[in-house]
Formats: structure tokens, sequence, C-alpha cells
């Protein structure tokens, strides 16, 4: 995982509620059995006009001029703004590969689906959830500022317009903070606690035979 | 000290440590793989040099890229190369790490969230995962259960453990009894029309009251499964009598003093009568009518006899612009009564409704009757080779292929359409499935979520009809 301390970047907007992770990343991708090569397939329903499939060339693809994140002004966007409950639906990680490979390090949204919050900040895709009069703020400025770009600083935990002009605080856990920050991988982490887990293990199984 | 939900018991009872920012280590029993969400985990354990911490703990089968077709008895005869790969990927790792593994032509294999539950290897008091947002199904045998991603998945076969932070807990009570005709399908639906797909984010739902008691546990497994889609991870019923007469005598389920050692501490998981939950809330399951979905969210729902809503007439600007994007994907127009919309195709399947119950459901409906002309296909796909063979020996098989459906073989299939089985541009479809959204059945396809009564029902009138009309 990437770290992921301060990062400044240009702002985009998806202003739609309930995106799910179908439409983030479709289904015929995940067929796939690695893990990186989502980015060009991100949001492919909305993004291209044809029918997406794995092996095409996607810059020969047509694009969808009425899709928002085509717009020229978008374009290198590291920071997406979403609405209530975006992430919803399948568990696939794909989704939040997807966005990362396609240039996002940050969505910023009222909700997120349960699933992909957890597996955004395990990819170092940092997931900052804001109210709706601060997102309401976030989409007026990014629409009528062109190039407007926001700074995220994790360790403070804040969201801030590059003038300074506000400054929003935000909350993640501080576990997956400090990963992220540090770039740490969750599973050595974890075990570093062996010890614990396997008597947690005996005596778990010691009351519980039949599952043993 | 307050009462205890059966939340709080599934969950304290796997804490491994606490930390300080308020989550947990939780330790997992048991473990369902697939091979869409598994080849990533698998390359990142080797890349690591790790090992499986309790290989034992994992079960094993190919089911969203399976063809339904018949004849198929090998992944290497999968016509789809990336797809073939995918399942043939699973092979390998599965015969690498000795899993205990449903391959292609296994009569056990099917939807891994049918074959769980079918085999016993889903038991009460069980922490469950999978990589794959369905897995809050098993919370029907008051086990906590819920999906996974990738690296959550990587993440359990190299420690048996996930960091988790505690979920806030919901009652959703059912008062009543569901009326003839009305099933957990149209509850679920009715529920989450009430809650919102966001209603249940962050929250552990248990589900509750006289009318989830009254269902059998294909019914709880229903409900259990689309508690996802009312945005809650996990979803749950307590143990009772029914929970102990299905589990009973299943290939992995305890036996001898083993199984009753086991039933004296299932007993225990239910929600204490002084338990406090976060969020109650209460339906009158007496008064529900069969659901149909009219958009591209399972929150747009409504009751068969109303009409597609029309969006002027809501207040709320992003709910206005949901809905007129929705209607316009659907390809329908304000004010349509729901049962004059006609379809093309039925799929009747699914982890949310493939089980013998729903077969036999559907099967009664159709008994002696014929697809209507403008149905293009209906399909009836079975949860599991268990299920197809069980269908088989009450002759459903014979019923459906009579009134013009297609009787498959088990798989995921056209819920989410990773095979062969999928919708056409503007096609609509009445699904057993669980998610209406965009694309979700093929690109450009249209859902509606309806039960398998209903779905039988669209099949045989060429519309969404309310079964219980039918006689």
């Amino acid at each position: 995982m990437e770290k992921f301390v301060v990062h400044t970047g240009l702002v985009a907007p998806l202003d739609r509620a309930n995106v799910d992770t179908d439409a983030i990343i479709p289904k015929q991708f995940l067929k796939s059995i690695k893990r990186t090569g989502y980015g060009p397939n991100c949001f492919d329903e909305w993004r291209y006009l044809d029918v997406g499939q794995p092996g095409m060339d996607n810059s020969k693809r047509p694009l969808n001029s009425q899709f928002v994140l085509n717009e020229s002004r978008y374009q290198g966007a590291t920071v997406l703004l979403a609405r209530q409950n975006f992430g919803c639906g399948s568990s696939r990680e794909h989704a939040p590969w997807a966005l990362l490979q396609n240039g996002f390090r940050v969505v910023i949204a009222p909700s997120f689906g349960d699933i992909f919050y957890n597996n955004s900040l395990n990819n170092g895709l940092v997931a900052i959830r804001l109210d709706d009069a601060k997102m309401d703020r976030l989409f007026a400025d990014c629409a009528a500022f062109p190039g407007f770009k926001l700074t995220v600083d994790l360790e403070k935990q804040t969201v801030a317009a590059t003038d300074a002009s506000y400054v929003f605080p935000f909350e993640i856990a501080a576990g997956k903070r400090e990963r992220i920050v540090n770039g740490w991988d969750d599973i050595s982490l974890t075990l570093k606690h062996s010890e614990q887990i396997r008597a947690f293990e005996a005596k778990h199984h010691a009351a519980r035979p039949w599952l043993a | 000290m307050p009462g205890q939900t059966l939340y709080d018991k599934l969950f304290d009872s796997h804490v491994v440590r606490s930390e300080n920012d308020g989550s947990s280590l939780i330790y997992i029993d048991r473990h369902l793989v697939h091979e869409v969400t598994s080849p990533q985990a698998f390359e990142g354990l080797k890349i690591a040099g790790r090992q499986p911490w309790r290989r034992q703990s994992m079960v094993a089968m190919p089911d969203h890229n399976t063809p339904t077709t018949s004849g198929f008895t090998s992944a290497a005869m999968i016509a789809d190369p990336i797809s073939r790969t995918q399942v043939e990927t699973l092979d390998a790792n599965a015969r690498e790490h000795a899993l205990t593994y449903f391959r292609i032509g296994d009569q056990r294999r099917g939807i891994v969230h049918v074959v769980g539950p079918e085999q016993g290897a889903t038991l009460p008091g069980m922490t469950v995962v999978c990589g794959d947002s369905h897995t809050s199904t098993h919370g029907a045998f008051a086990a906590l259960a819920f999906g996974i991603g990738t690296s959550e998945v990587e993440h359990v076969m190299a420690t048996q453990c996930l960091p988790q932070k505690k979920s806030k807990s919901m009652l959703v009570r059912c008062d009543g009894r569901l009326p003839t005709g009305v099933t957990a399908k149209d509850l679920v639906l009715a529920i989450i029309g009430k809650i919102g797909t966001a209603g249940g984010t962050g929250y552990a739902i248990e589900f509750g009251g006289e009318a989830i008691r009254a269902l059998s546990m294909e019914g709880r497994m229903t409900i259990c499964n689309m508690a996802i889609e009312a945005g809650a991870r996990a979803g749950m019923v307590a143990y009772d009598e029914v929970t102990e007469a299905y589990v009973k005598g299943r290939a992995f389920s305890p036996k001898a003093e083993l199984w009753d050692k086991a039933v004296a501490y299932w007993r225990t998981l239910k929600s204490d009568d002084d338990a406090k939950f976060d969020h109650t809330v209460v339906l009158n399951a007496s008064e529900l009518i069969p659901y149909v979905t009219w958009g591209t969210s399972p929150e747009m729902v409504l009751p068969v006899d109303g009409r597609v809503p029309d969006p002027d007439k809501e207040k709320d600007s992003t709910k206005r612009e949901g809905i007129a994007r929705a209607l316009q994907y659907m390809g329908l127009t304000p004010n349509t009564p729901l049962d004059q919309i006609k379809i093309d195709k039925v799929f009747i399947g699914s982890c949310t409704n493939s089980r013998i119950e729903d077969l036999r459901a559907a099967a009664a409906v159709v008994k002696g009757r014929r697809r209507a002309d403008n149905v293009k296909l209906a399909m009836v796909v079975p949860g599991s080779g268990l299920v197809k063979e069980q269908a088989e020996r009450e002759g459903l098989d014979k019923i459906f292929v009579a009134a013009g459906f297609e009787w498959r073989e088990p798989g995921c299939s056209m819920c989410l359409a990773m095979n062969d089985d999928r919708l056409e541009p503007g096609e609509r479809c009445a699904s057993t499935s669980n998610r209406n959204f965009e694309g979700r059945q093929g690109a450009g396809g249209r859902t509606h979520l309806v039960s398998p009564a209903m779905a039988a029902a669209a099949g045989i009138a060429g519309h969404f009809v309310d079964v219980r009309r039918m006689g």
C-alpha cells in the first residue's frame, strides 16, 4: 500500500446518490486474476458509449461526452466528490482498485457502503465522510472554480481549500489511519499477535469442541 | 448490567483482543471461498511466503462464472478463456492447500451461500466470512456473517482474524403473519423500501418478530441475504427449533454428544429480553402484499398494485433526479400501473431465491400453464446440485419444462451475468435476485426484483401480476 500523509489534488464531482460497485467496475472485468489493470474500466458503462469487454483497447473506444468525469477540466483529478451511500452493493475490492488505478487517492462523500469503506482504506484509498452541508459547499466550489483543488491531511484529519478559506475536520479510526500514513502491511501487524490468536483459538475450541 | 443482543453475544465471543481505537481483532470460524474474489488473495499469500492459518476453516467452490447449460463436468470445458482461467486458478489453489472443495462436476457444488448451510458448514454461533457481500445470508442461523474484500480474504487466510469495529445494532421487528402468497422476499423488499438502501449502513440488523419466527430457514436466508441491500453488512435471526431442525444431520453438523453440547450452547443465541438496540424499526407483516422494484436501487420498490412514481411529485432534488434517471434507464413512464409492465425474460435463481422452497413456489404457479409469447426466455437455476436433485425428485423440473421454462445447472448465473446468462440492452426481466443496479444483469438490462412466485406469474402473464389473483 502506498503511503498517504498529505495530498493536494484536482477535484472531480460525481453528483448522484447510491453509486454502487457494479457501476464503479462492471462484472465482466472481475474475471481477471490480477490486482492491476482496472483503471481504464473505472465507471465503464457511463464512461464509454459501447459495451466494454476485457481485452479491448480502451484508448480506441468512443467516450461518452455527457459523463462528467470525461470533461476536460476534470482530467487528472485525484479527489472524487460523491453523494450518499457511495460504493454500496457488491464487496468487490476491484472497485477501490479501479478508482486508485484511475488516479483517485481520495473519495469524499456523506456516507459509504460499509464493505467498500473498509476495502478502500485497506488499499490506501482515503475515504472521507463529510456531512451534506459541507459536501454541498465542495460541489458548489468544484462547479464554480475550474481547476479547483483540495488538500487532504490524513494525520491532522482535515480537508482544506488551497487558500485555507475553510478547513473541514474528518475522522478515520486511529488504527486504520496509522496503517495508511505509514504504508504498513495489515497482515504483518496482526501476525504480531500470533500467540494471542493461538491462545484464543485453543480456548474457543475447548469451549466449542464441535468447531475444533 | 443490561441484557445483550444476539449481535453482542456473537461479536463478544469472538474478540481475540481489543485495540485502543475501539476496534477489535475478531476470530473467524468459517471462511467460504469462490473463484472471483480469491485469486489475488491466494497470490498475496504466496508472495509473502505465508500458509493458511487453518485450512479446515475454508470451504471453496466456483459459482459466479460457471456455465448453467448441462454437460459441464470440468473447468476445462468453459468456453470463455478468462472465466476458465479464473475457475482453474481456484481448482489449483484448492489443490495446493488441500481445501474442502466442490469442483465443477461435484453434485454438492452450487452458490456458496446455498451450499454452506446445506452442508452444515454454516453453524449457529459461528463467525462466517466470504469475499461476497451476500454472506449476510448465513446470519439466518444466528451466526455473525458478513462480506469482505479480497485484502480481508487474504487476511483471514493468513491470520484467521479480522480487525473489526463493532457495528451499531438495529432490530427490525416484523409483527403479525405474512398473508398467503406473500413471501420472505416481499417482506425484505418492504423493509428495504421502508429504511432505504443506506438505512442499515453502520448497523448489524437482527430480524425478529412473529413473521420472522414463522418463516422457514429458506425464508430467513432470503431476508438476511438482502440485509446488505439495506446497507447492513450483517443480518441475523435468533436460534430456535426451526434452526435446529434444519441443521441436524447435515454433512458438517456435529453428531452424537457433540450435537447435544452444541445445541445447549446454540439455545442461548438470542437477544436477551432486556437487550437494548441502538435503533428499532417495526413493520406489520400482515398488511403486506407482493412487491416489485421499479428502479435501479432495491429501495425503489412498491406493492404490485402501485404505479411508477412521478419525479415531479418529489420535493428533494437529489431524490427527484435519482427517480428521473432511474425511469429513463428503466424505460418507464411515470404513473404506469406496475401490473401493466411487460417483461422479456424471467430469472428464477440466485443466492436470494434458489432454494427448494423457492422452486416449489414458482413451480406451483406455472403448473399446467404456459409461458407468455412475449417472454423470450424464462430460466430456472437451482442454487446447488443437491437442490436440483431434490427438485427433480419432486418432478419440479418437468413442470417448469412443460410450461416453457428452462431448467439449468446451478450457479450465480443471471444475478450478475458473469457467465453467458445475461440480458441484452433494453431487455426487461422479472428476477428473483437481489440487485436491480444499472447493468447488473447485462449492460443496458432492466431488472425488476420480485419473489419466485411473482417471477413465475410474470412469466405466464407476460407482465407483472399479483400472483394471488392467478387462482
